[in-house]
């Protein structure tokens, strides 16, 4: 079995190419972030206040990052990651290749439209309670590439983001800063059904 | 430091054999009509003391009233190299025979001047689009896009 | 000594997508790959899953604006890049550089091709099989000239410091007895 009799006559490449496009048809406008639960009062009765903090303190303390780096951010991560600027005193050095295992993604790259469906699909795969912390100004915005034909403005047009760290590449001071506003936004999570 | 030919001495050699087939020749670089750009091509790998075997890059610009696509060839024997440029005054359709049967590195090269340029080689075993996806309207580099 | 009977299973080739997102991928890479048991028959690499326009994007800028998207094309020599632009583009319009900025910009080329072997070399090891200790080690070493790089013109991974006609801006005092040391 070759490749071209399982796939025959580009039939897959086509098909890959109208995924693209359905996906770039339904991502015209960004997703808004998901913060509705930071301004709310505190209205939580005293056994689940006490549940939610160690909840979140267990959540926050050890954020395994998912392996998804396109581009020039990448490296800035990595060199977070290792020797001179720990990301292990937060428990955060395992970073998963399965995302059914990991609970945090990192975008460290620019993004573009053929890539897409694959990082959506990762996301999808990724497991509740999960967060995305973008990096970047690629990540932002589309950075320096906005006005390309083939990048996408931001990925806040296909997943919806936490938390956002500017830099072209971020210091790795940037970054754990990034992460450290991460912590305090998982601290507020609640595990009661969100008010109304 | 590799020798860039100069482009007269060759096409006085080259006149001879494909007459007609030199449009003109600068002095590094020689302008090659496009149906006769497979014959002198393959007479330039083929010929003892001109030994190009090895095809660094090729590239095409859009001037608006032509294409032209530039071949960058190279002897790993002699330690020369000679610049090709072959034009096509079609906007619609623009086509070119390919080199591939004499150069394998111009697979990925032809099938990208494809996908960006929109310049179709006759002879490819697999022109498709190579950077940007299926079903994409357009030819981003030519300069009327956007 | 008895000799061990083989016994040949029979395996038919199966294609395999080792798609863009892959650990030992380093960067967006995508093979489609036909293997037959454990030997790959054939491969049809895909890519273009990083494809900028960065050609088009530069048809809208002046000469030195696009030094910057120069610097993002290979991210880890993004020196080398700018000075190849800067080489080819001071070639077509004649224009002569100060001797003391191609002192510099060779000092700058040596330094970055020095960090970015570092890391080839750190991330082959990771794939032949030592999981983390050799590339913790090159990227400890890589901060070094990163410091550098950083004392010179403020980034420590996409510098624009190249110009066409020299270098953007001179170096300073403490930075000159410091390459000696990095050894």
């Amino acid at each position: 079995m070759e490749i071209d009799e399982v796939y025959p006559g580009g039939e897959l490449d086509k098909l890959e190419g109208e995924q693209i496009n359905s996906l770039i048809a339904q991502s015209q406008q960004p997703i808004p972030d998901p913060d509705e639960w930071l301004d709310e009062e505190l209205k939580r009765n005293i056994l689940l206040t006490s549940v939610d903090a160690i909840l979140d303190w267990g959540r926050r303390s050890s954020l395994w990052p998912v392996f998804c780096f396109p581009a020039c951010c990448a490296f800035e991560f990595m060199t977070t990651a290792a020797s001179r600027f720990d990301i292990s005193r937060f428990g955060m050095e395992i970073v998963r290749a399965s995302p059914r295992q990991a609970d945090l993604m990192i975008t460290a790259g620019t993004l573009t439209w053929k890539m897409a469906p694959q990082v959506k699909r990762i996301y999808d795969q990724m497991a509740e309670p999960k967060w995305v912390l973008a990096m970047g100004a690629c990540a932002i915005s589309g950075g320096i590439f906005r006005s390309s034909y083939s990048v996408v403005p931001g990925y806040n047009r296909i997943i919806p983001v936490d938390v956002y760290v500017p830099g072209c590449p971020p210091r790795p001071e940037a970054l754990l800063y990034g992460i450290s506003m991460l912590h305090k936004k998982i601290a507020k999570m609640s595990i009661a059904p969100k008010g109304k | 430091m590799t020798v860039a030919l100069s482009g007269k001495e060759i096409a006085a050699r080259l006149e001879k054999q494909f007459p007609g087939g030199i449009v003109e020749s600068g002095a590094d670089s020689l302008l090659v009509k496009a149906e006769s750009l497979l014959e002198i091509a393959s007479y330039l790998k083929s010929t003892r003391g001109l030994d190009l075997d090895y095809l660094t890059a090729i590239t095409a610009v859009d001037f608006l009233d032509y294409f032209e696509v530039d071949y960058l060839l190279t002897s790993l024997k002699h330690n020369h190299c000679l610049l090709v440029k072959s034009r096509c005054y079609d906007r619609d359709n623009p086509t070119l025979p390919s080199v591939v049967s004499l150069w394998r590195g111009a697979d990925f090269q032809e099938r990208e001047i494809y996908d960006l340029m929109g310049i179709s080689f006759e002879g490819h075993p697999n022109l498709k689009r190579i950077v940007l996806w299926e079903g994409f309207e357009g030819h981003p580099l030519r300069k009327d896009f956007l | 000594m008895e000799t061990t009977k083989e016994v040949i299973v029979k395996t038919e080739p199966f294609v395999v997508n080792i798609g863009p997102v892959h650990p030992s991928t380093h960067g967006v890479f995508r093979m489609k790959t036909t293997l037959d048991g454990e030997v790959v028959v054939d491969m049809e690499p895909v890519f273009g899953y990083l494809h900028r326009g960065i050609e088009k994007l530069a048809e809208e800028r002046t000469y030195t604006g696009c030094i910057p998207l120069t610097d993002r094309l290979d991210y880890l020599a993004s020196m080398s890049n700018n000075l190849a632009y800067c080489l080819a583009v001071e070639k077509l319009a004649g224009v002569a550089v100060p001797e003391r900025a191609e002192y510099i910009r060779v000092i700058m080329a040596e330094l970055q091709r020095i960090a970015s072997h570092l890391v080839a070399v750190g991330a082959f090891l990771n794939d032949c099989g030592a999981f983390m200790t050799p590339i913790l080690y090159m990227l400890r070493e890589r901060e070094r000239i990163l410091d550098l790089f950083d004392m010179v013109c403020g980034q420590r991974l996409t510098y624009n410091y190249m110009r066409v006609g020299g270098v953007s801006q001179d170096i300073p005092e403490e930075f000159i007895p410091r390459p000696e040391k990095i050894s």
